[in-house]
């Protein structure tokens, strides 16, 4: 390391100025087989929802590929799945604490010593008041066996595993983010 | 850009202070919006190591200059805004999306909840886009913002800024920042920009005047380097 990193600063209010576009909560081209919406509500420690939260989503699509235009040394190769971006940007400010992507369920990914991850999401939240992104992940409450095995998961102390679990609706899934308090989201440090 | 033989497999891990604490008191809006648990530990993967890369998708022509998205010029000190984003070890991060947003000259954004008595412009939205070229450069053309209130303690004011996002090449080099102006006399008075700790580090918040980069009567140049992560020493596993 030879020049310090920039630090980070809140994404404050106000943020839908610059960061939200129109397509921005579709990691899949509308229309795509399977495409399916997770929503959620971020919450503050009082319990009160955070209406000035913006979320950002990046995934592998169904056979665990990414749109990534880089040679990552991951042999599987970029996607070849029409339209996938595999990120999602949410961050109306509607006022609501609601967020929404518009996605794929992305396929298992091998891991590190072999072993494989379960499905997951890889999720940055910004918000107002938040000096500095709070990353977690998404995995799948319908998905028990790969959940069981995935190193990530057996990591969270059982009793918050389910802070990482989107809960399956008739449309997709829920997950709702808790910065803090007894329900408090997994966060991790990356 | 593309070379994989250029692609990092990890990335640092960034030393303890490089960014605020989640928990800074006298930033009040953090006391109960910051996780009070401990992080855990993320090894990093192939989700961590690749990235979104948003290209023309969400820049187009004229993006970067902000004076002229309407019919007429901005009010202000019309500026050129212009840095190099590098990861730790120097290396451009070319072709990668950076995205700011500010408040007008008078410090007012053009937002639904911002309720300051200060003078919308209908001739500025305050937001740009651009890619950085093959050397990581970008360049936007904007006014400089103004100072302004908010609520946070008695007679509380911003310093100056503009929001800056980065994407970098990989979900773990992400990161939303904001940069200041040279000799600031709200910095000693701003929780946000003092909520990080090391002085040194928060120097690295501040552009710099540049007069290499100023158009002789057209425009005052600020100059600001972004500093994402570098590659980390633990080479990633399915690379091998």
């Amino acid at each position: 390391m030879i020049f310090a990193p920039t630090p980070s600063q809140t994404v404050g209010p106000f943020f839908s100025i610059g960061l939200p576009w129109p397509a921005g909560p579709d990691a899949v081209a509308p229309g795509t087989p399977g495409e399916l919406t997770i929503t959620g509500h971020v919450y503050d420690g009082a319990g009160e929802l955070v209406p000035d939260n913006l979320i950002e989503t990046w995934q592998p699509d169904p056979d665990g590929r990414f749109a990534d235009l880089y040679g990552y040394g991951y042999e599987a190769g970029p996607s070849r799945l029409a339209g996938f971006r595999g990120f999602a940007r949410s961050g109306a400010e509607i006022g609501d604490g609601s967020w929404t992507v518009r996605t794929v369920k992305p396929g298992p990914l091998p891991g590190l010593g072999g072993a494989e991850q379960a499905p997951h999401i890889d999720v940055s939240v910004f918000a107002r008041g938040l000096l500095h992104r709070c990353v977690t992940r998404i995995y799948f409450a319908d998905e028990p066996e790969a959940n069981g095995r995935d190193a990530v998961l057996r990591s969270v102390p059982a009793d918050r595993r389910e802070t990482l679990l989107a809960v399956p609706t008739d449309d997709g899934y829920r997950f709702d983010i808790h910065l803090q308090g007894p329900r408090e989201t997994v966060f991790f440090a990356l | 850009m593309s070379d994989p033989q250029d692609t990092p497999t990890s990335y640092v891990r960034e030393p303890e202070g490089t960014h605020p604490a989640l928990d800074s008191p006298e930033y009040r809006s953090s006391a109960l919006r910051h996780p009070a648990r401990p992080l855990l530990y993320l090894p990093q993967d192939v989700t961590e190591i690749t990235g979104p890369q948003l290209g023309p998708e969400r820049v187009t022509e004229g993006d970067h200059d902000l004076t002229r998205q309407h019919a007429e010029l901005p009010i202000g000190e019309r500026i050129i805004l212009t840095g190099r984003v590098i990861d730790t070890d120097g290396r451009p991060l070319a072709g990668t999306l950076v995205e700011i947003w500010q408040a007008n000259a008078a410090g007012r954004y053009r937002h639904g909840r911002d309720d300051w008595d200060a003078p919308l412009d209908p001739n500025f939205s305050g937001a740009g886009r651009c890619l950085t070229d093959e050397h990581g450069r970008f360049r936007f053309i904007t006014v400089k913002p103004g100072a302004y209130p908010w609520g946070n303690h008695y007679n509380a004011w911003r310093p100056a800024h503009i929001h800056f996002s980065l994407l970098g090449r990989a979900f773990a080099q992400r990161l939303v920042t904001q940069m200041y102006f040279p000799a600031d006399p709200l910095f000693a008075y701003d929780p946000i920009f003092q909520s990080v700790r090391d002085p040194a580090a928060r120097e690295r918040m501040i552009a710099r005047f540049s007069i290499a980069e100023t158009v002789p009567s057209w425009a005052q140049a600020y100059e600001w380097d972004i500093v994402l992560r570098g590659p980390g020493a633990t080479p990633f596993e399915h690379a091998l």
